[in-house]
């Protein structure tokens, strides 16, 4: 098989173990839904006061896709691998004539598409229950947002797994990271309800940029331009940081036991 | 080479011949799991030549793992793929592979081909490994441990699965700590203790060591009496005949020639000394 043949062929049993497996259905896809529903019942009629006001729903939809491709990638990318990793798999894998990046280019197709998927999902969710327009005419700019969001924090993710040692330490160093930024960044508590000071701290993260950048694509009264480049420019810079460090510091061979 | 502080494994000098079963045996701590990884090309050598296949295993590409099967120590499976997709998945990372079903078959795994691997049983997973290793039909298997922890049964069926590589051909390299193992399934055995090789052979000239005392047991009197002889004929006459004259008996009467076990245990004996950094 060509290079491109065995990354399609690496991601057709990724897509079946990821969509067999009850957590990662859960977590990356069914808990993003649930915030979504909870937000909009108990936020659905006030308004958010970010960039000229715009209602609450309208902020949580791109805010809770925000969150589900974060989970897609950089969460869900760093637990699995780091399972694949301490059961071995990883270094059996090693072990065969594959080519390394093919199994990187693999898992991270894996996780934009379900990322994709959570866009659909969410988008649809958003304007049929809570009546949020989906901006048709920006599709295009909410493509090369979200990819260039999932490629960053898939990078990310991989990254992460050099620091987490067992399997057991994979979900608390993960959340520990992610949850506090996802309150601090406006993803659960809006803009006009935080603090300029957490603002400004949340503004060092990637978490910050990039849902500032997706809100400005999803909802046009925010912001100008459909693709805001200055946001996606840091998230990038970030995602390139991380890969460095995926190359350095990525091992496959466990590292306990 | 070494590992960490501690030197692993020393002056090891092995030679595996083409289509033998070659076991590697050694008490846990032993430094074989150190050795089969330098083979795999998995961890760097401090020192020494080694030559897989014509290749330095640490420079060895992707043509070479084309020809090599691995199954690792206690490695695991994906647990949400099923038999088949696991061999599938694996065929593709190979340019000419042996058809899935052919491998379930060799496996043994015909009834659970549709399975998912958290499903299967232990014995089961590992026979799956075993598949896995084996989908890119390699001329060289490595097997470490390939039965630790099995029940006596699922033992069997892993030990008719590896008897039959020998019949396809292939050389495979198998570490273990189970004497009976080696005996019943390898060509050649060599025995590793504490990073050294200890000894060498077929498992016939292993067992066969001449100068090694014979043991006699029995009761007498209501007390266990054990005496270690290597001229059992003439000490068994001597103490027949004095419990004869006696008009004794000699109660639970045993004679016993050192077994492989025994062998083994003796040989690899320095290893309680063995200090606890060492690889495995």
């Amino acid at each position: 098989m060509t290079g491109v043949a065995l990354v399609a062929h690496q991601f057709r049993y990724d897509q079946k173990a990821f969509w067999r497996n009850p957590a990662s259905v859960f977590f990356t896809v069914m808990f993003p839904v649930v915030l979504m529903l909870i937000f909009g019942s108990v936020f659905g009629d006030k308004n958010v006061n970010v960039d000229g006001g715009v209602e609450a729903t309208t902020y949580y939809v791109p805010a809770i896709i925000t969150l589900s491709v974060i989970s897609a990638t950089m969460q869900s990318l760093a637990m699995s691998l780091v399972i694949a990793r301490e059961d071995g798999r990883l270094k059996r894998s090693r072990g065969t004539p594959m080519p390394p990046w093919v199994f990187i280019a693999g898992r991270i197709g894996n996780s934009i598409v379900v990322a994709l998927m959570m866009l659909i999902l969410l988008a649809a969710i958003g304007r049929l229950l809570y009546s949020v327009p989906i901006p048709w005419e920006r599709v295009p700019a909410l493509l090369v947002t979200l990819v260039i969001g999932a490629a960053s924090f898939c990078c990310l993710g991989i990254a992460l797994t050099a620091a987490i040692p067992s399997q057991d330490a994979a979900a608390p160093i993960v959340n520990a990271l992610l949850l506090p930024l996802y309150f601090l960044s406006g993803i659960f508590i809006p803009d006009d309800e935080l603090s300029d000071g957490v603002i400004q701290f949340a503004n060092h993260f990637p978490v910050r940029d990039f849902f500032e950048a997706f809100l400005h694509a999803y909802v046009p009264a925010t912001h100008g331009a459909a693709v805001d480049w200055g946001n996606l420019a840091v998230v990038a810079i970030w995602g390139v940081a991380g890969l460095l460090l995926a190359i350095r510091f990525f091992r496959w061979t466990p590292r306990s036991g | 080479m070494s590992y960490g502080e501690t030197e692993a494994v020393r002056g090891i000098d092995l030679e595996v011949m083409p289509g033998e079963v070659f076991a590697f045996l050694g008490p846990n701590g032993a430094g074989k799991t150190t050795t089969v990884e330098i083979l795999e090309g998995y961890r760097k050598r401090t020192g020494g030549e080694v030559s897989v296949l014509g290749e330095d295993p640490e420079r060895a590409g992707r043509a070479w793992r084309e020809r090599i099967g691995i199954v690792l120590q206690g490695g695991r499976l994906d647990p949400y793929l099923t038999v088949r997709e696991s061999l599938g998945l694996y065929a593709g990372y190979f340019r000419a592979p042996r058809p899935v079903d052919e491998v379930v078959a060799l496996v043994g795994l015909e009834g659970k081909a549709d399975e998912r691997a958290r499903r299967l049983s232990g014995g089961q997973q590992r026979r799956l490994d075993v598949g896995m290793a084996l989908i890119g039909d390699p001329e060289l298997l490595f097997l470490d441990e390939p039965t630790t922890g099995f029940d006596p049964s699922a033992r069997r069926q892993a030990w008719d699965v590896i008897a039959g590589l020998r019949d396809l051909g292939k050389t495979v390299f198998l570490t273990t700590h189970y004497m009976d193992e080696a005996q019943r399934l390898a060509d050649r055995v060599t025995i590793i203790s504490a990073g050294e090789i200890v000894a060498r052979g077929t498992p016939e000239d292993l067992g066969d060591r001449g100068d090694q005392a014979t043991t006699i047991r029995y009761r007498a009197g209501g007390r266990e009496v054990s005496v270690e002889t290597t001229t059992p004929v003439q000490t068994l006459h001597e103490l027949t005949g004095e419990a004869l004259a006696r008009g004794e008996q000699l109660e639970n009467l045993e004679v016993t020639r050192p077994s492989l076990e025994d062998v083994y245990l003796e040989l690899t004996a320095a290893a309680d000394t063995v200090p606890a950094e060492v690889a495995e």
